[in-house]
């Protein structure tokens, strides 16, 4: 095929055929088809009735779509209709870990960014003897592999009784992380000083300054991290699965896991493990959506530095 | 009248005084502003780290008392097979899962440059990074099921071979290493692109006036100049990608025939099914010192803190 021939072409100039160029775009085509067609293939099978699956295992679509794996992992079926429906009868109660998820992720991400901002601004702009060398000691935190924490921090929640409760979840990543102090400290320091010396010159306080100048002039940062801490919270697997061995306080991750693992034998659940799956990427999904745009700039931000 | 700038290292002699008054109502609000991260850090970074080296100099099943080995630990390490092959498999997780998504994000960061405009595209490219690893590692095992699976379907219809993937012990540890370069690439992908966003176009476009080729232009300018991105890529990757666990956790718990235990796993193994925290924690030191050593090694080589656009 010319280029001639391609429509449109009589109303721009014409282009010398770029074989760079084309071979690009079928490269980021693949790209793109690579990486969302294991999330169709989720949602599909989640679609698929359980006596489906075998026959329709090559299939991109079920040809009798049903919503009763939602329904079954969701619990708003009897055990016997799950069973009716070819489901293990092994439930895991999705609804509770989605409720774990947002309470472990929420509690987090709010004072975990309130705590690290008033930190980053202290280190940023606050002068106080023993400054440098705080910030050095978290900075040098930043490179420790998590499982040389996690074996004593275990031990710590363990001594406290925290085994399976939400305090004994969250509380590792409550009250900081070196990486977002450090990531709102560089933010903090590039803002201009002039509006909080002008602040200064009205008598406003640092408290004063830090909650009516610096956190509205930086939602941009404050949003980015929270969204960031966000995703890295909603998918933490490790840290709940060491904590929470109880059901009650599975979030989605640790409940997935649970609920594949409850048929050693044989294959599991397929189409309500997907329906579980669906479910627990649906919130990243909305989050994306509604703030795609500043997810993707956030990414690219935090990765420039 | 203007407030002194504060930069610490110049103090106006003459405002001297006044200064120091003033200092100490802003040190107060400064240590309050610090106090939960300061006390997050103690708490769950300092003391655990120091705690953790002190664990490893003993033998402890949690139940009694901590009891005092010395190195025994470390000694027990050296001649640990099992602990050599961990090792072992962990490098080979590494050697397939950091050159590939590494190289291919470098490729599509490229190709994001050139033709990509749409943040809905490069959004759909870091879908799999929004994704839990666990979700990650059931949708594979699902995709990839031997009988049911829609890749073994596939290969089926183009007359391959269906394949183990997780059944057998010769490709599950790169059955998870490739899970895991689909679930990185598009991420890193746009960490290049954004490095590639900070080198001025002027630079291309010298090069193009004097003849350079789209591959010359690759090799001298592209790669270079994105250096300090590709170190900070690989730094982070490869001490992520030493660390990995919940994809072993969820597909394989180590088998088939231990041929993807990894050292996480090992040392997860140790500490949570053996009740052997002493030993446990001795490995995730050897871990550590492993990790900095390379960490070290890549900065060296990568020439970290020099740009060649200066």
């Amino acid at each position: 095929m010319t280029v001639q021939s391609a429509p449109g072409a009589s109303v721009r100039p014409k282009k010398p055929f770029h074989w760079g160029l084309a071979l690009a775009w079928v490269g980021i085509a693949l790209a793109v088809i690579l990486s969302v067609t294991p999330i169709l293939f989720v949602l599909k099978t989640a679609l698929t009735t359980n006596r489906a699956l075998f026959v329709e295992s090559a299939r991109l679509w079920p040809t009798q779509p049903t919503l009763d794996n939602f329904r079954r992992v969701l619990g708003l079926l009897s055990f016997e209709q799950s069973q009716a429906l070819g489901g293990s009868g092994s439930t895991i109660n999705f609804l509770g870990a989605i409720k774990n998820s947002v309470i472990f992720t929420g509690v987090i991400v709010v004072f975990q960014t309130l705590f690290s901002a008033m930190a980053a601004y202290a280190f940023a702009r606050l002068r106080f003897p023993g400054r440098d060398a705080i910030f050095f000691a978290f900075l040098t935190a930043m490179m420790i592999p998590g499982i040389v924490l996690f074996i004593p921090n275990f031990i710590t929640i363990k001594t406290l009784g925290w085994l399976n409760t939400y305090q004994g979840m969250v509380a590792p990543f409550v009250l900081m992380t070196p990486f977002a102090v450090f990531f709102l400290r560089q933010f903090f320091l590039s803002l201009p000083r002039e509006t909080e010396e002008a602040a200064v010159l009205d008598g406003a306080g640092s408290v004063t300054i830090f909650w009516r100048i610096v956190v509205p002039m930086s939602q941009g940062p404050l949003a980015t991290l929270a969204i960031l801490t966000t995703i890295g919270m909603w998918n933490e697997f490790f840290w709940p699965y060491l904590i929470s061995k109880d059901p009650a306080t599975y979030p989605l991750p640790v409940a997935l896991q649970a609920f594949k693992s409850q048929t050693p034998q044989g294959s599991p659940d397929w189409s309500g493990l997907m329906a579980g799956a669906f479910i627990s990427i649906l919130p990243i999904f909305v989050l994306m959506t509604v703030l795609g745009r500043r997810v993707v700039e956030s990414l690219q931000f935090s990765g420039a530095k | 009248m203007t407030v002194p700038s504060d930069t610490l290292s110049t103090p106006v002699s003459a405002t001297r005084v006044r200064r120091v008054r003033r200092l100490s109502t802003e040190a107060v609000v400064g240590y309050l502003f610090i106090l939960p991260a300061v006390v997050g850090f103690l708490i769950f970074y300092l003391y655990p780290s120091v705690r953790g080296l002190m664990i490893s100099f003993t033998d402890w099943n949690l139940l009694s008392d901590p009891e005092s080995v010395g190195l025994a630990n470390y000694r027990e390490l050296l001649a640990d097979e099992k602990f050599w092959d961990a090792l072992g498999i962990t490098f080979k997780y590494v050697l397939w899962n950091i050159p590939l998504q590494t190289v291919l994000a470098i490729l599509m960061a490229v190709a994001m440059d050139r033709v990509v405009k749409s943040m809905f595209v490069k959004g759909l490219l870091i879908l799999p990074y929004l994704l839990s690893n666990v979700l990650v590692a059931l949708t594979f095992l699902w995709l990839l099921d031997p009988l049911l699976g829609v890749v073994n379907a596939g290969l089926e219809a183009l007359g391959i071979a269906r394949q183990p993937f997780f059944g057998a012990p010769e490709q599950a540890i790169e059955t998870i290493a490739g899970i895991n370069v689909w679930r990185h690439t598009g991420f890193n992908a746009l960490l290049f692109y954004a490095g590639l966003q900070a080198i001025p176009r002027t630079v291309f476009e010298a090069a193009r006036i004097d003849g350079a080729s789209a591959v010359q232009e690759f090799f001298r300018i592209t790669l270079p100049l994105l250096r300090p991105v590709t170190v900070f890529v690989l730094v982070t990757s490869l001490i992520g990608s030493f660390q990995i666990f919940d994809t072993v956790a969820v597909t394989t718990q180590g088998g088939p025939v231990d041929s993807t235990r990894v050292l996480v796993f090992y040392i997860y193994q140790n500490a949570f099914a053996f009740f052997k925290m002493g030993y446990a924690t001795a490995m995730s030191m050897a871990l550590f010192v492993l990790l900095v050593v390379f960490t070290l090694i890549q900065m060296r080589l990568f020439n970290a803190n020099h740009s060649d656009l200066e």
